[in-house]
């Protein structure tokens, strides 16, 4: 009986490292920039009024940044969860066009419903590389002081939203700006 | 007698010329020839993010081609091998490089296949240890007296 104790016990150990690996998604890395400050950027808004934006503009403030693009199908996913996100004023969002035809990309926001505060054009993708993007879309939180602290990558969810993101934005708004 | 005058006169300038020439345009493509090595080695050391199981050089992915993009660009401005892995890693962590880096949190990863050959060996010296040190069950007395019988009988019966 002893001796089957010890193949037994290796058994479940492997067995519990399995699973936990089985449930683990691939595609979902971690963010090299969680605790970094957000890399920087100077670009040109979507709507062809608007001046440049850059990220000193939004310092002070809890934002979020959706990489976005009207090619991406899985950005539609998500489109109706943005627009609500942004209804309900938990915080600014602002949109990363990747890679985007600014014609289409206007007109995709102006058919259904444009969530951002603004949109800048990342036309060859270069703000997208400084932040690890690496597939549209992925939504970032950045706290008071330009801070990267959250990184969602895919499409997001109600439950990624409700139980995560915004929790984490409204503890970051009660922090004290230093 | 002259146009043969003619013709030595120039011949050294423009031998000359032709091997200055080359020797110009030698140096700068044995320069690119050595970036392009190094360019696809460094290629060949990252992780596409897209497809994840291909490198960078191998992957047809949007993202792999900026990013190829990219290798090219800094190295063309003069940057060493580590500063375009810096470059790589400061963006989408370590998991972009083929060969992740020897670290506290990757300890395992390195060391396990070490790790579980030296528990294989111990197990295995244990066990060849134990069959060591097992004796063949020796006969009492009266069990040897019946097998020497059986095995006389046996040779008797076999014999001529």
């Amino acid at each position: 009986m002893k001796r089957f104790l010890l193949p037994l016990a290796v058994f479940a150990v492997l067995s519990a490292f399995l699973a936990a690996a089985l449930s683990h998604d691939p595609r979902r890395l971690p963010s090299a920039l969680i605790g970094q400050p957000a890399p920087a950027f100077d670009l040109p808004q979507l709507q062809p009024d608007g001046p440049r934006l850059s990220n000193a503009d939004l310092k002070g403030q809890v934002w979020l940044l959706n990489v976005w693009a009207s090619w991406c199908v899985s950005c539609r996913d998500e489109h109706a969860l943005l627009v609500e996100f942004a209804r309900r004023g938990v915080a600014p969002l602002y949109g990363l066009n990747y890679k985007d035809e600014p014609d289409a990309a206007r007109e995709w926001i102006s058919r259904s419903g444009n969530p951002y505060v603004a949109s800048i054009v990342d036309g060859n993708g270069q703000v997208g590389i400084d932040y690890g993007v690496y597939g549209v879309p992925e939504t970032f939180v950045i706290d008071k002081h330009g801070v990267v602290r959250y990184r969602h990558a895919g499409p997001l969810t109600a439950a990624a939203l409700d139980t995560r993101i915004v929790p984490l934005v409204r503890r970051l708004q009660s922090e004290q700006v230093r | 007698m002259k146009p043969r005058l003619h013709l030595t006169r120039w011949t050294v300038p423009a031998a000359l010329c032709v091997v200055l020439c080359g020797a110009l345009h030698g140096g700068p493509s044995r320069a690119a020839e050595s970036d392009a090595a190094r360019i696809r080695e460094l290629e060949q050391s990252f992780r596409c993010l897209v497809c994840q199981n291909e490198t960078l050089a191998d992957s047809s992915a949007d993202l792999a081609a900026d990013l190829r993009g990219k290798i090219a660009e800094q190295v063309a401005n003069g940057a060493t091998d580590a500063q375009v892995r810096d470059y790589m890693v400061r963006r989408y962590g370590d998991f972009v490089l083929y060969n992740p880096p020897f670290k506290p949190l990757t300890w395992l990863l390195w060391l396990g296949p070490f790790l579980l050959l030296c528990a294989g060996a111990l197990v295995l010296a244990r066990v060849v240890a134990r069959r060591r040190a097992m004796r063949p069950p020796q006969l009492s007395a009266d069990e040897r007296r019946r097998a020497d019988a059986l095995l006389n009988r046996t040779s008797e019966d076999c014999g001529p």
